[in-house]
């Protein structure tokens, strides 16, 4: 399925945001995780998270730090910070709402095949 | 394993091509190259061959344009920054670029001598008393020969212009050069002053030969040409106006301490600054080129509504209190000057326009503005005649009357593939074909005003 461009860069803040509440993580292993949590079904384009990431860090959101990877390859890890934590608050509130008025009126319509 | 080799290289290539966006740093390219090298890795275990998978990276990597461009607005100070940077070629040419500053800088400190030599052989020196614009000193008529070879001869570099081409270009200077100082001319003369005032626009041709190089017969390479001088005219005002800052507190601080330094400013800084800038600015607009957004374009936007008034509000005036325009050089040269900024600001509204574009309001604003400028222009030809008819031609009224016919002929034609294209029976870019044949045209007129003027009015 193809999700719209607007709905992606609207969720990635929220989802690099939750999944950096698991752990510390870099690029590629976020990139993996939201794979994983959408089932393969949200496909970012790769290097479009970066500036994402990039963003955050400038608000205050995220921090980064250079570690070495196994392979001895440096990787840039981010961190949630405490403004982070409650922006991704805030932002699940609205999200809250959004899928709330959503669940609401899916209900409504007819049993409506979703893929 | 020579596939792990090959994988090595694309990389290396892949992270030299990232490396050339402005917008993305070195820490960026090595976190994107981590990137790849990881999707690559997990791509191989999953049984790919290393190339496939390296193919597959770069692909999911997403269009590197796109990329860079995301890179560039959460980070658009960056593309300022770039500017003094030093520009990055293909792989290893930081040698190149660095080798390229050196040579600004040694043809700008050339510019900047250049411009005091002429003392050594006993002229007046700069700031002497009358200064750079003083209508006697030989500084005066010789200006373009303190800087304009030295441009050239950075693009010449900068192209690699080959043999011939450069010879042309020194020949061109040369001829120039000798025109200007063996013509038998009576100091202070009409036709001396003149010639100075008209060389410029002449040699600046020769400098746009040496720009654009092999492209010159093209209509890319001739709007290259005007985009870069109208960003190195913003450039130069730029830095002019950083320059006086810092006299103006040169000479503050100095004077706190009670020591004069205005003569050595005058003298040195403001001649040899002036001449250098036009080198430093050209290698500015150079090295900044594609980074942002030109700035010509966004000045066109701003003052084409407001010149199309000022034009119109005097047109009105014209036409209510039915005066002429009195004759004076300084008020032609300014009235001329008028007309040509109207052309920039058409030039540069071509320049910056995707020709693809349906017209619109603003192509309607265009319209009107050149419109006013063939009215201006008609009612200036008016006075210009109307003189020669009553008191003979002189050389200054026939410069003027070439002048306003060659703009006359250029705001007509415009005009004309204008309102084609506004009424939809033509394409824009014949408006631009148009503007950038016509460049010859200017440096012909201006070059037959320095050498056919003087021994036709008999260097008077």
């Amino acid at each position: 399925m193809n999700i719209g461009k607007d709905l992606v860069a609207a969720s990635a803040t929220p989802l690099v945001l939750a999944i950096l509440t698991e752990g510390d993580s870099y690029g590629y292993a976020i990139l993996k995780r939201v794979s994983e949590l959408s089932g393969g079904r949200l496909q970012w384009t790769d290097g479009m998270l970066y500036p994402v990431l990039h963003r955050l860090e400038r608000l205050g959101c995220i921090e980064a730090h250079w570690e070495a990877s196994p392979q001895g390859r440096r990787r840039r890890y981010y961190r949630i910070t405490e403004a982070g934590r409650s922006h991704l608050a805030a932002q699940r509130r609205q999200w809250q709402v959004v899928d709330d008025a959503l669940r609401g009126v899916w209900l409504k319509l007819a049993p409506a095949s979703i893929g | 394993m020579a596939n792990e080799d090959t994988i090595e290289g694309q990389i290396a290539q892949w992270r030299a091509y990232l490396r050339r966006r402005q917008a993305i740093r070195g820490a960026d390219v090595e976190e994107l190259e981590a990137h790849l090298r990881d999707q690559v890795a997990a791509l191989v275990d999953a049984g790919l061959a290393a190339d496939e998978a390296f193919l597959v990276a770069v692909k999911r990597m997403g269009n590197l344009d796109a990329v860079s461009r995301e890179f560039s607005r959460e980070h658009s100070e960056r593309l300022w920054k770039q500017l003094v940077a030093i520009p990055e070629g293909e792989g290893g040419t930081r040698l190149t670029a660095s080798r390229e500053i050196l040579v600004v800088v040694a043809l700008a400190a050339a510019a900047a001598l250049a411009v005091k030599l002429p003392e050594l052989f006993g002229y007046p020196p700069i700031g002497s008393g009358e200064g750079l614009a003083d209508s006697d000193s030989f500084h005066f008529s010789n200006l373009s020969f303190f800087v304009l070879p030295f441009l050239a001869g950075y693009f010449a570099w900068k192209r690699r212009l080959e043999r011939a081409g450069c010879l042309r270009l020194a020949l061109a200077f040369s001829a120039a050069a000798l025109v200007v100082n063996a013509y038998p001319f009576s100091p202070g003369g009409h036709t001396w002053t003149l010639a100075a005032l008209h060389l410029p626009i002449a040699l600046w041709l020769v400098v746009g030969m040496a720009f654009a190089a092999g492209r010159w017969s093209t209509v890319g390479g001739r709007m290259d040409f005007v985009r870069f001088s109208g960003e190195l005219f913003i450039y130069y005002v730029l830095m002019a106006l950083g320059g006086g800052v810092l006299t103006g507190f040169t000479g503050g601080i100095f004077a706190a301490i009670d020591v004069d330094v205005e003569p050595l400013i005058l003298a040195w800084v403001l001649p040899c600054g002036a001449m250098g800038a036009v080198i430093v600015g050209a290698w500015l607009v150079e090295a900044k080129q594609s980074v942002i957004e030109n700035m010509a374009p966004v000045l066109t936007r701003l003052f084409t509504p407001l010149f199309a008034m000022l034009l119109l509000a005097f047109l009105a005036t014209v036409l209510f209190t039915g005066r002429g325009i009195a004759l004076d050089r300084e008020v032609l040269i300014g009235f001329d000057l008028l007309l040509a900024v109207v052309l920039g600001l058409l030039l540069y509204a071509v320049s910056a326009r995707d020709p693809q574009a349906p017209p619109g309001f603003f192509d309607v604003l265009q319209v009107v503005l050149v419109a006013s400028a063939l009215l201006a222009d008609a009612v200036a030809l008016a006075s210009i005649a109307d003189r020669i008819s009553e008191f003979g031609f002189s050389p200054n009224r026939v410069a003027a009357l070439g002048e306003n016919l060659v703009l006359l002929v250029n705001l007509a034609w415009s005009l004309w593939l204008y309102a084609r294209f506004l009424a939809g029976r033509g394409p824009f870019a014949a408006v631009e074909r148009w503007q950038t044949a016509y460049l010859p045209v200017y440096a012909v007129w201006a070059a037959a005003v320095v050498v056919v003027f003087p021994p036709l009015f008999g260097y008077q």
